[in-house]
C-alpha cells in the first residue's frame, strides 16, 4: 500500500513516517503540512491510504475529506477523542488513532486498512435549490457593521467570503472586511445569481472564478476547496461547452 | 510533580538512535515556537486560539511521556474553549518543565 501523511505538526509527521517504515508493504509517498497541498497532489496521484490529522489550521480533516471525489482509505490521527462518532460516519475512514500513537495501535490500524474495502456511500442527488430572485433584482449592495459604522460593499466587488469562527471575512478587490456574522446569515442577503456556497467555510462570487480544477476553484489568488456536496450545484451553474 | 521523560520516544525508537535524535530535534524546534504562540494568545486573552495551541501542545506533552500533563492539557483546552483559564498556572509550569528538559539535549 502507498500512503501519504497530512499533519501540520512536524513531530507528528516524523512519528507516523517512522511507524510506516516499520510495516512491510507500506510506503510513504509524500508528507504534507497542510490539506491544500495534499489536494493538489491527490488530483494527480492515486493513493491507497491517508494518515490525516483532524485538527489543522484553516482546514480540518473533515473539511478535507469533503473535498475528495473518490476518497481513499483514511486513518485519522488526532489528540481529540470527541470526534470518533462523527468520524465513523464516513465510509472512507477506517480507523481513528489517538496521539501520541504507539506502534501496536498503529499496526492494528494498518491491518484494518489492508482488510477494509471501501463501499461508496449511496446518497440521493441533491435537490436543485430554489433560487431566490428578490435580492438580486432589488439590491446591488450590502451594508455591514464595522466599528459602529455601516459600510457599503457592492456585491459585484466581492469575490470571496470566508468563515472565520464567529466572524466572516469578506474579500473584495479593493479591501477585506472582517464582520461579526456567519455564512448562514450572509448567504440570505446575497443574490443567488452571483454567489454560491462551495464549501462550509466559503462562499464565492460565481463571476470571479478564474478556473476550476477538480475539487478546487481559483478565485483571485485564492485556491478554494469545493466540497463533494456542493460540487453538483457548481457544475450545474457553469456554462459548459 | 511529574517530569518529562523519554519513555514514549524510547519505545517508539526501539533502539533506533537516528530516529530518536531526529524526533528530539523536531520537538526541540517546534515546542518553543508553539509555547510562544500560546503565551502570545493568552496575553491578548484570545482563549479560543489558545485552546487550539494547547491542543497541539498536548501532543508534545504525550511525546515527552507526561501522562498527567496530557490530562491537564485536555481539561485546560476544554476550559479555554469556555473562556476560563483556572488551570493556566499548572499548565504553564508543565511547559516550563518541558522546555528545560528539551533544552538539555
Amino acid at each position: 500500500m502507498n500512503c501519504i501523511i497530512i499533519d501540520d505538526e512536524a513531530a507528528a509527521r516524523t512519528i507516523v513516517s517512522h511507524l510506516c517504515s516499520q510495516v512491510d508493504d507500506l510506503d510513504v509517498i509524500e508528507e504534507f503540512p497542510n490539506a491544500i497541498s495534499a489536494m493538489k497532489f491527490l488530483n494527480k496521484n492515486d493513493i491507497d491510504l491517508i494518515f490525516l490529522d483532524l485538527h489543522m489550521p484553516d482546514f480540518s480533516g473533515f473539511d478535507f475529506i469533503e473535498t475528495l471525489k473518490n476518497p481513499p482509505k483514511i486513518v485519522l490521527t488526532t489528540s481529540d477523542k470527541n470526534f470518533a462518532i462523527e468520524a465513523f460516519g464516513y465510509d472512507c475512514i477506517v480507523d481513528y488513532l489517538l496521539k501520541p500513537i504507539t506502534f501496536p495501535r498503529f499496526l492494528k490500524s494498518v491491518q484494518k486498512a489492508q482488510k477494509e474495502k471501501i463501499v461508496p456511500r449511496i446518497s440521493a442527488a441533491p435537490a436543485a435549490p430554489v433560487v431566490k430572485e428578490s435580492t438580486s433584482l432589488v439590491e446591488k449592495e450590502l451594508y455591514v457593521n464595522i466599528d459602529r459604522r455601516l459600510v457599503k460593499i457592492l456585491f459585484e466587488d466581492i469575490y470571496l467570503i470566508e468563515a472565520k469562527g464567529d466572524y466572516i471575512l469578506i474579500k473584495t478587490e479593493k479591501k477585506n472586511y472582517t464582520v461579526h456574522s456567519t455564512l448562514k446569515k450572509i448567504v440570505e442577503k446575497l443574490p443567488d445569481a452571483l454567489f454560491l456556497k462551495v464549501h462550509r467555510s466559503y462562499i464565492i462570487n460565481f463571476k470571479k472564478i478564474i478556473d476550476i480544477e477538480d475539487n478546487s476553484v481559483l478565485i483571485a489568488k485564492n485556491v478554494i476547496p469545493i466540497s463533494r456536496s456542493n460540487r453538483p450545484e457548481l457544475m450545474r451553474r457553469l456554462n459548459l461547452l | 510533580m511529574e517530569q518529562p521523560n523519554l519513555s514514549y520516544i524510547n519505545d517508539l525508537a526501539a533502539g533506533d538512535e537516528s530516529f530518536k535524535n531526529k524526533l528530539i530535534a523536531v520537538v526541540k524546534d517546534e515546542l518553543p515556537v508553539e509555547i510562544e504562540i500560546y503565551h502570545s494568545n493568552m496575553n491578548s486573552s484570545a482563549f479560543a486560539k489558545a485552546a487550539e495551541n494547547v491542543h497541539k501542545l498536548k501532543h508534545k506533552l504525550g511525546i515527552l511521556g507526561l501522562v498527567d500533563g496530557y490530562e491537564t492539557a485536555i481539561a485546560y483546552e476544554e476550559e479555554l474553549k469556555l473562556g476560563k483559564s483556572s488551570l493556566k498556572t499548572e499548565f504553564d509550569s508543565i511547559l516550563v518543565a518541558c522546555n528545560h528538559f528539551i533544552n538539555d539535549f
